[in-house]
């Protein structure tokens, strides 16, 4: 039954050397009178079954990244790949998202919700009956099955958009901020929940964050951006084991990996913010 | 919940007082009986007009030529409101019309009306389509403006069509704005369309208001005019109800 | 980002789009009046100029001022009862919760079937279409000064209880600026139904006013007087009601 969430064993190649999704030389601009650069270039390699975070300042471009490797929007200039194939124009099979703002469907109840994606693609009922009680339970959503969005937290809610990706079984998972609106101890509670469906779905995943708690914890790999246009101004690994939780807050090596993110992130935000580093 | 209830416990009251006041004063002789009758005896005159049939034709004309300009003007509104919505330039040039559309009073478009369509009820549905229409266009444009984009991002994300997003994300998402859209286009036209009778055909319960104050019949004026609130009432609150049902499970904490 | 800047080449692009638009209307119209011929309607240009030949004649200008008479105190009295009634319900939850669906369902209601009872109770003449005017026109004033007041956050009376200010100044600086955007919109929607109500009213029970010239003119068969009144009414309305909307515009701007 552990498997209901698994895409990534079952993929043929799985052994391939090539990055799982890179971007080349990616830029985005915003067109118009006065034309904004919102991102890049950036280069970025994403290993298969890898846990990659984004830090970086607010407006530096980090959504317009999850964006661009989703197929959600197009790059003004460079290349971006997803499983050897250039993503164009539409989301490929094999990709999930997780947005920053509440996306669930308020006029679904919370299994119709989690059961949209694999109705719409034509997926047999029992199996969709499947998929989506391992998720609701593996989500413990399992007393508001029959709850509709608005009876339910923001955490809650947020676990419904969760599950409505993971039942597609993604290969990719693209989450932008998806723990932004939530109190810090419910982040750190969904945190781990996240490393468990990391390891259980073998997925790769795509994390983009404002908490440099969140990304040093979670990551295998972190990288932090620079105001807009945001690049790549540091990439570090964490070198953590893939057996993790939030308990990790208390390793020597975690404030380590947090003061660095920050001695970068602060020129940084202070750039965003309109001020100079003193 | 017992706030809740004490709230309809109070506009109950203040519904049946008002009523028990008026009959009050109505039976003491406070009011005069001949400016106005007591609710009872208004309720009792609608019971015998109605039982007699007389304004049965009426009933049927008024309420025909409402469905007709209401279903006209659900289906136009909303194509309208949805083209203005995918043309920003047009809708803002619009804007002005949009927003005094209500302070033109479109039964003066009668006589014109009359010559289009002849001496049948097609003028007053016309009257009580320009109406209600553009209520259901600018509850469309709300409707959409407020479809949050990232529904629009999850639809795409399931690689849904331009059809399949339209009729399970964006309708659904809008449908409280067009539930209140239905709402308002429906109290548009039943009101425009009565005041057309009213003032200017020779058929429909809006004529036989007017008909029966100019000969004095005080007792099928009260009765149809209780008939007229009864029904705008009961259609009101019935959308009014359903429009709360959809507004609930849109509102968001 | 910038949405409030309105560029001058965009103010220019709007003016021209509105400009198509009552060309646009013309042409319809004067495709009405070829189809539906003179006994129904004129053309557009006989009846700019008749409406312009009426504003040299007296007997307009005095039906104009009949009608302005009622319209004003309509507004007045329309709008001074609604923001207070408003006001007091907004404040007083427990009642704005209670009247608030009366209120809305009186709203729907054809009011023009009340006519015949405001004539017996205050007969023929200038204080009947008045009254006319302010039942059309009190609901939606006070409906939207609710509203105001009920969607007041909370945070910003605490904010001024925080910061020491007496109930006056709290009523000045921060209740009245937090509310009056919304009231100035139900403003905006009771003056185009209060000017609804008094032409109707006028229509009826009235030997004066714009109203009785247009039905005076549809029971004569004067089709010249008809279409030309209705002219100058609809485009004082929109005129009235744009400007109106700009104001509305600027004062959410603001916030």
């Amino acid at each position: 039954m552990a498997d209901a969430l698994a895409g990534a064993a079952a993929l043929p190649g799985a052994a391939a050397p090539a990055a799982h999704a890179s971007l080349r030389g990616v830029t985005r601009v915003y067109p118009g009178a006065a034309p904004v650069h919102a991102l890049g270039p950036i280069d970025l390699d994403l290993a298969r079954g890898e846990f990659f975070s984004v830090v970086g300042p607010s407006g530096c471009g980090k959504s317009t990244l999850i964006d661009v490797q989703a197929g959600l929007a197009a790059p003004s200039a460079g290349e971006v790949m997803f499983e050897g194939k250039p993503v164009a124009g539409k989301v490929p099979d094999g990709i999930g998202v997780v947005f920053q703002e509440d996306a669930s469907f308020p006029w679904l109840t919370v299994t119709d919700n989690i059961a949209f994606g694999l109705r719409r693609a034509g997926v047999d009922p029992a199996e969709v009956r499947r998929r989506v009680e391992y998720a609701i339970g593996f989500m413990g959503l399992r007393d508001f099955a029959r709850a509709y969005p608005v009876q339910l937290s923001g955490g809650m809610r947020q676990r419904v958009c969760i599950a409505r990706t993971l039942v597609l079984q993604p290969r990719l998972i693209l989450l932008d901020e998806p723990f932004g609106a939530l109190d810090q101890q419910t982040r750190l509670l969904m945190g781990d929940e996240l490393l468990r469906l990391w390891r259980e779905t073998r997925a790769t995943v795509l994390l983009i964050t404002h908490a440099l708690d969140e990304a040093a914890m979670l990551s295998d790999r972190v990288g932090a951006m620079s105001a807009r246009p945001g690049r790549f101004v540091d990439l570090l690994k964490t070198g953590w084991p893939r057996e993790r939780d939030s308990s990790l807050v208390a390793e020597a090596g975690f404030g380590a990996i947090t003061a660095r993110l920050w001695s970068h992130l602060r020129a940084e935000s202070l750039k965003a913010m309109g001020g100079a580093p003193p | 919940m017992s706030r809740g209830r004490a709230v309809l416990a109070s506009r109950v009251g203040l519904i049946v007082g008002s009523i028990a006041l008026l009959e009050i004063l109505c039976r003491t002789g406070v009011i005069n009986p001949l400016t106005l009758l007591a609710p009872s005896q208004m309720a009792v005159a609608m019971v015998d007009l109605l039982a007699s049939g007389k304004v049965t034709p009426d009933i049927e004309r008024t309420f025909s030529t409402v469905a007709i300009a209401f279903a006209l003007s659900v289906v136009v509104g909303t194509a309208a409101g949805a083209v203005l919505h995918a043309m920003p330039r047009l809708r803002r040039a619009l804007d002005p019309l949009l927003a005094s559309y209500y302070a033109v009073p479109f039964f003066v478009f009668y006589p014109v009306l009359v010559a289009f369509f002849g001496l049948n009820e097609m003028p007053l549905v016309a009257i009580g389509f320009a109406a209600a229409m553009v209520a259901m266009a600018i509850s469309t444009l709300n409707g959409l403006d407020r479809v949050p984009p990232v529904l629009i991002k999850v639809a795409r994300m399931h690689r849904l069509g331009r059809l399949r997003t339209l009729f399970l994300v964006v309708v659904p998402a809008a449908a409280a704005s067009l539930m209140t859209g239905m709402k308002l286009a429906l109290a548009y036209a039943f009101i425009s369309i009565i005041a057309g009778e009213f003032i200017l055909s020779g058929r429909g319960l809006g004529y036989q208001i007017a008909y029966a104050y100019n000969s004095f019949d005080n007792k099928t004026m009260y009765g149809l005019m209780l008939f007229v609130l009864l029904v705008a009432t009961a259609m009101n609150s019935l959308l009014h109800m359903w429009e709360q049902r959809l507004l609930r499970r849109r509102a968001r904490a | 980002m910038s949405a409030t800047l309105v560029r001058p080449a965009r103010r220019r692009s709007l003016a021209l789009d509105q400009l198509l638009i009552v060309l646009a209307l013309l042409v319809c119209w004067q495709g009405a009046y070829a189809y539906a011929g003179s006994s129904a309607i004129t053309s557009p240009f006989a009846t700019v100029a008749y409406a312009i030949s009426m504003l040299e004649q007296g007997w307009f200008w005095s039906n104009v001022g009949a009608t302005a008479l009622a319209f004003v105190s309509s507004l007045a009295i329309a709008s001074l009862l609604g923001v207070l009634a408003g006001l007091g319900l907004g404040l007083w939850r427990f009642a704005g919760d209670v009247t608030e669906p009366v209120l809305a369902a009186l709203y729907t209601i054809p009011k023009v079937t009340l006519y015949p009872l405001i004539l017996l109770l205050f007969g023929l003449g200038l204080s009947a279409k008045v009254a006319f005017g302010v039942i059309h026109g009190v609901i939606p004033v006070t409906l939207f000064t609710l509203a105001a007041v009920k969607g007041l956050p909370p945070v910003l009376l605490r904010s001024a209880r925080a910061m020491r200010l007496s109930p006056r100044q709290t009523l000045l600086h921060v209740l009245a600026p937090a509310v009056l955007p919304e009231i100035f919109t139900g403003l905006r929607v009771g003056f185009s139904l209060t000017l609804l109500g008094v032409l109707i009213g006028e229509m009826f029970a009235s030997q004066k006013g714009m109203g009785f010239l247009i039905l005076n003119g549809i029971n004569l068969h004067n089709v010249k007087l008809t279409t030309a009144v209705v002219l100058i009414v609809v485009v004082t309305a929109i005129l009235a009601n744009a400007g109106l909307l700009a104001a509305d515009k600027r004062l959410r701007r603001q916030r």
